[in-house]
């Protein structure tokens, strides 16, 4: 491996959707992921995906609820005062509209936090 | 299960305040809304659907909403949390509480926010979701609206039925 790979890899934030079959937001929230990812020069980082399949596991997984994307294991949106369980999460957008994704914004803003503090660590 | 065409199923059901409800009474049509507080899809088509039942009114037309949900898994679904809502907010219709989930189960409901349009006589004349995208405010329940001016005028909405969209109903185990 040459240092600029394992520099690039350093610097590439890991990134994890969790999701329960029962919200149908799975498809959407994928979509907006990659899409800032492309966005932010980071289409090559492959998403986790990790389905969630009960209340216990949920609890396990502080899972506030599907879609949940994690970066570098941080949840892109607080949901700390959630209560965890299989259930569709609800995203408050920046204008203000409730939804059943994250706020594209909101990722991108996590996706690039992530990579500077990586970048500060590498 | 309800169907497009046949006699729904009859209900009644408390709301926040204790009172008893049930679909007909004398309305030129009744809208039953399967809801609840903590679906984002049930949250963002809300807004539309209170709107709606605020503009139908005059025409006698009664919208009934019913949280069937499973409080005991989901405790902001519970009785008291949809007390508090209607306490908080500007609730145009019922917010009716079936505990039993019996009749989400007759007519057959599956999501948060799932819509069932009932003409005078307690025919089932239309069955879906309110429009074409929870995530579109413009949209203004167009197809809701479209089948109870349909029904409204006498006839048969163009649209009868379209695919709900939305968290499933959360089932007792």
């Amino acid at each position: 491996m040459s240092s600029d790979t394992a520099r690039s890899e350093v610097t590439r934030p890991r990134v994890e959707l969790r999701w329960w079959a029962g919200c149908p937001s799975t498809d959407r929230a994928l979509s907006e992921l990659r899409e800032a990812l492309n966005d932010l020069g980071m289409a090559d980082i492959e998403v986790e995906m990790r389905e969630i399949r009960s209340d216990a596991e949920a609890g396990e997984a502080s899972f506030h609820g599907s879609p949940t994307v994690l970066i570098d294991g941080v949840d892109c949106v607080d949901a700390s005062d959630e209560p965890t369980g299989l259930c569709c999460r609800v995203y408050r957008r920046r204008d203000g509209r409730i939804g059943p994704t994250p706020d594209p914004e909101d990722l991108r803003a996590a996706l690039r936090l992530a990579a500077q503090r990586l970048e500060r660590v590498g | 299960m309800a169907a497009v065409g046949e006699p729904a199923p009859s209900f009644t059901l408390p709301d926040t305040e204790g009172t008893t409800w049930s679909p007909g009474d004398g309305s030129n049509a009744t809208v039953v809304v399967f809801t609840c507080n903590h679906c984002p899809y049930a949250l963002a088509w809300h807004d539309r659907l209170a709107d709606a039942a605020r503009d139908y009114a005059e025409r006698g037309v009664r919208f009934l909403a019913i949280n069937s949900n499973d409080a005991d898994r989901y405790p902001r679904d519970s009785y008291q949390a949809m007390q508090r809502r209607v306490a908080g907010e500007d609730w145009p219709m019922p917010y009716l509480h079936d505990f039993t989930q019996e009749v989400a189960r007759a007519y057959g409901a599956r999501t948060t926010p799932d819509v069932f349009v009932l003409d005078a006589a307690g025919t089932l004349r239309y069955r879906g979701a309110p429009d074409s995208d929870y995530d579109d405010p413009s949209q203004r329940a167009a197809w809701l609206r479209e089948a109870l001016d349909a029904v409204l005028a006498g006839e048969a909405p163009r649209r009868a039925e379209t695919e709900p969209v939305g968290c499933s109903i959360k089932w007792k185990r």
